[in-house]
């Protein structure tokens, strides 16, 4: 089918229906530049999609040295063709004229051109003069999870053993870091469970603060086909905002932002006290059950009513949809990942599977989502901080492997402690004692909470600030110099999406000016600091993508994420395929746990665990004594109180959230000019019945308001939760006259000026779906000329 | 007044002392997010144990009332927030933890003897109330260990 602005009207595109246990039908996406033919298109690269965890493959259309379109590849398991909005319309932002093109360098206070000499000196020698100075502590790395594995590997290498530092993340702090918590704290290790072809056989489908119809459209269109085809499965919807899933859903659940350990606990406890839960595959599989019962067996659906303001009868029936289904799939996403006690939530759902006995078969399957298209890479090589390849920093049996495959002495590898999350080291910071910090492909100073408190963080003199980006961004301006980035479809790698399919990425056209892949900057810098082994030869010995794999694959061996039968050439010759991949399944592995859980291991896993209200480390002897054999670890949480809530003074509960048009800060999707179009600016988003109560209408201009600060946006009026107000996050102000911040004189128009800083404690997440706020009116519709009247259309 | 009774008034002043330390340090270090948030989860177990410490109906004085944030209490606050920027401020904070895990540690080691008091009497309702509550504590210390674990690196070699 051809694809036209239709696919902003109707993000999903036409059904293809389908039963359970067949496949699901191939729908072809093409989307070719005004007046571009499919005959036109001179050559089709190979990649996958770039704006959302779903890793829809793709090929590039590439006409005279351009990017003139993008197609679906009809014949990957992910998408069987399909494509999503920001996929068909995203790729023109790599044209954008305002690309950087040279490196910027701070001279009196302003950026200015430079070469990459001048520029990488100055980062080197900051560097070295930090690091004999005040050691390895006072550099740090802030990365992203849009780079490619190459890129991620090579980073975690050059940090971990070159600089020695602990002080390493992704931005995936922000959108998966509670999946690879709840992942470790019940399997012992990260790792998808499920898979996607889930969808397919489950005869019920529970998404828990997952609005996949606009974070990943591609499941959703999966999902709707099934809905539409013969034996649909039925679906269980938990969300405060009535979302396009809520509306498909046989049960909705809309509890209070902040509740949902207390609503998960009733519904473990309904499904205890009604006794469907598999108790041989319990005794055989599990530790912790009796202590889970136990935990749950005050929290009855009236207890969890009075919490989360459901009514008691609604809880039932969802348990009932959860008890009785025979194939339950399961997906989690921020509404979980970013709400109060966030992993003891996420975490309650693996033990939904664990006591229903629905793991490793078709159709019952787990998927803890991920945010961002690479955020799977950026956990497993080690670019979030933990130790590539799923290693586990407190066991150091993993250490001295590590050790042996970068051939250092294990005491290099800084494992005294876990690694400095994003927040830690914005804290680190602020406090002084952290002196540089190396931003690549991400900008904290929209995505971050408590944007003042970010800016004057970053613009602080004492801090070295080197940002690697394909666009001067809020965060670039802040910089003391400034790396001009290629990105997709100008450089070559792979990247693995949020059910572990890997795909290959190939550089179609050339980046612009000056601009370098970001792994030929980490290789430029490793070979300037020129970082050694214990043998005097280099600690990073490739010089390209396909080398930076090679290690990598050696690196996997034997671990869960294992990469070992991959290769490019079979990925460029098939396409998608599922980790792990080795000798033994050379095809992959469609789900993991098929067969016991023995990642769970003392000797062989990730994490022992942490405590489920305080974060503590458990110690590798507690670990052992309970769980010796490596089984699935079901762990019991109390609900607890948010830490922010509505008070008379801030009356509303906000929360923050995705359009199905944007992605992150928009540094590219606000730059393809259908998305742009389809949703230019911020809302604000209350019920009829709140609106009312405040006086207020839709598309009044209003101020949102908590502790922290305030943004205005137009009045949306939707069907979400009474007492609940939503604003999207993408927006920040690279499209306005002050370009990083907000105007001297006005509240700005970034959701984050309102969120509070608070993490969970165990992931370390941000909790961006926690803060209280009020809401007062600016203006009328209509009577407001301030640059807010674009709105944008609603998914 | 027998030896438990005293064990018993002992732990229970210092729970509720213990609590008002938690609630002290989480303003004092309010710029220390994860500190700040945490410290006042985990004193509202303190608090708890001092109230079923009281409920057990031995000659002991009530819970004092959860503290209002005052006028002193704002002061405190912004000073701690204008202090965030100070490499001292660090060291303060281990200070601070070493202190409440010391504390923690004290309480345990009442608990422990309160628990086998109770098995040595076979007091029942003591011996739930110490299964209930000193598990708590024993996570107040795996706690204050590990942020000192994780934070003294950085507060002492790189500030």
């Amino acid at each position: 089918m051809s694809s036209t602005p239709e696919r902003i009207a109707d993000p999903w595109g036409p059904r293809t229906p389908y039963a359970p246990g067949t496949p699901w039908p191939v729908r072809t996406d093409t989307h070719l530049a005004n007046g571009v033919g499919e005959e036109d298109v001179q050559r089709w690269v190979r990649s996958a999609s770039i704006l959302h965890s779903n890793g829809d493959a793709l090929d590039i259309a590439v006409r005279d040295g351009r990017i003139v379109g993008v197609r679906g590849r009809a014949n990957d398991r992910v998408n069987r063709g399909r494509l999503g909005p920001k996929d068909l319309f995203g790729w023109q932002a790599n044209h954008s004229p305002d690309r950087l093109t040279r490196p910027l360098v701070r001279e009196n206070g302003q950026l200015v051109e430079s070469d990459w000499h001048t520029a990488m000196d100055r980062v080197v020698s900051r560097t070295r003069s930090l690091l004999d100075e005040r050691g390895p502590g006072a550099v740090g790395f802030y990365t992203s999870g849009q780079l490619f594995l190459e890129e991620y590997y090579t980073l975690a290498v050059l940090a971990h053993a070159g600089i020695r530092t602990n002080h390493l993340d992704g931005n995936t702090r922000l959108c998966t870091a509670t999946a690879a918590e709840a992942l470790k704290e019940t399997f012992g290790s990260d790792g998808q469970p499920g898979s996607y072809e889930d969808v397919d056989h489950a005869d019920a489908i529970a998404l828990f603060g997952h609005n996949a119809a606009e974070t990943q459209t591609v499941l959703w269109m999966r999902i709707l086909d099934r809905l539409e085809g013969s034996d649909p499965p039925r679906l269980l919807c938990v969300d405060p905002r009535y979302t396009p899933v809520a509306q498909r859903a046989d049960v909705h659940l809309a509890p209070r932002p902040g509740t949902n350990v207390a609503l998960l606990n009733a519904l473990l406890h309904e499904i205890i006290r009604t006794g469907r839960i598999d108790r041989a595959f319990i005794d055989a599989h599990t530790v912790g059950f009796d202590e889970l019962a136990s935990r749950v067996e005050p929290c009855t659906p009236r207890w969890a009513a009075g919490i989360c303001d459901v009514p008691a009868a609604q809880i039932e029936r969802a348990a009932e949809l959860l008890g009785g289904a025979r194939r339950l799939l399961s997906t989690v996403l921020q509404g979980v990942y970013q709400s109060h006690q966030a992993s003891a939530a996420a975490v309650q759902v693996n033990n939904l599977h664990l006591i229903r006995g629905m793991l490793g078969r078709p159709g019952c399957g787990l998927l803890q989502m991920n945010g961002q298209p690479t955020a799977q890479n950026t956990r497993e090589c080690g670019a979030d901080g933990d130790l590539p390849g799923f290693r586990n920093w407190q066991n150091d049996r993993h250490v001295a492997e590590l050790a042996e495959i970068w051939n250092v002495e294990p005491d290099a590898i800084p494992h005294h402690g876990p690694p400095t999350h994003a927040m830690q080291m914005f804290r680190y910071a602020e406090q002084g004692s952290l002196g540089m910090l190396w931003i690549s492909g991400t900008n904290p100073a929209v995505s971050l909470p408590e944007l003042a408190r970010i800016r004057s963080i970053l613009a602080q003199e004492r801090l070295f600030t080197v940002v690697q980006d394909l666009f001067l961004t809020e965060t670039a301006q802040l910089a003391d110099v400034v790396l001009p980035a290629a990105t997709w479809g100008e450089k070559t790698g792979t990247f693995t999406n949020t059910d572990r399919t890997v795909h290959l990425s190939e550089k179609a056209v050339e980046p612009p000016g000056e601009a370098r892949p970001d792994l030929d900057i980490f290789l430029d810098f490793a070979a300037r600091m020129d970082f050694r082994d214990k043998d005097g030869g280099p600690l990073i010995g490739w010089r390209d993508a396909e080398g930076a794999f090679a290690a990598w694959q050696r690196c996997s061996a034997g671990r869960p994420c294992d990469y070992t039968g991959l290769s490019y050439d079979r990925l460029r010759h098939g396409s998608g395929i599922q980790w792990p991949c080795t000798e033994d399944a050379p095809d992959g592995t469609a789900r993991l746990y098929t067969d016991g859980f023995t990642h769970a291991h003392p000797d062989r896993c990730e994490s022992y665990g942490k405590d489920m209200v305080t974060g503590a480390t458990v110690t590798p002897v507690e670990y052992r004594s309970l769980n010796p054999d490596g089984k699935a670890v079901i762990k019991a949480a109390a609900y607890l109180p948010p830490h922010e809530d509505s008070s008379p003074e801030y009356p509303l509960q906000l929360i923050t959230g995705r359009t199905v048009y944007h992605f992150h800060t928009r540094t590219k999707t606000g730059r393809a000019p259908e998305l742009d179009a389809a949703a230019p600016d911020v809302w604000a988003e209350i019920s009829p019945a709140e609106a009312a109560a405040q006086g207020l209408a839709a598309g009044d201009l209003v101020q949102v308001t908590t502790p922290r600060g305030a943004i205005r946006a137009r009045l949306r009026t939707t069907a979400i939760r009474d007492g609940v107000v939503f604003v999207p996050f993408h927006y920040g102000y690279w499209d306005t006259p002050r370009g990083h911040r907000p105007p001297d004189d006005r509240p700005g128009r970034a959701a984050n000026e309102t969120t509070v800083t608070d993490w969970d404690p165990l992931s370390k997440q941000p909790l961006f779906k926690t803060s209280a706020a009020r809401m007062t009116l600016v203006s009328r519709r209509g009577t407001a000329t301030d640059g807010t009247d674009r709105t944008g259309s609603t998914a | 007044m027998s030896g438990i009774d005293t064990v018993l008034r002992t732990l229970h002043d210092d729970e509720r002392d213990l609590e008002q330390d938690l609630l002290a340090a989480a303003e004092r270090h309010r710029a220390e997010h994860e500190f700040h948030h945490v410290a006042t989860d985990v004193a509202r177990w303190s608090r708890e144990h001092a109230t079923r410490l009281a409920a057990l109906g031995r000659d002991l004085s009530g819970p004092r009332e959860h503290p209002s944030p005052g006028a002193l209490a704002a002061l405190r606050e912004k000073a701690s927030q204008a202090l965030g920027r100070r490499p001292e401020t660090g060291l303060l904070l281990l200070h601070d933890l070493r202190d409440l895990h010391l504390a923690a540690v004290r309480n345990s080691l009442h608990w422990e003897m309160l628990a086998q008091a109770a098995q040595a009497t076979r007091e029942r309702n003591l011996l739930e109330l110490v299964s209930a509550c000193h598990p708590q504590t024993l996570r107040q210390m795996r706690w204050t260990n590990t942020m000192i674990k994780v934070l003294s690196p950085q507060l002492l070699v790189s500030a």
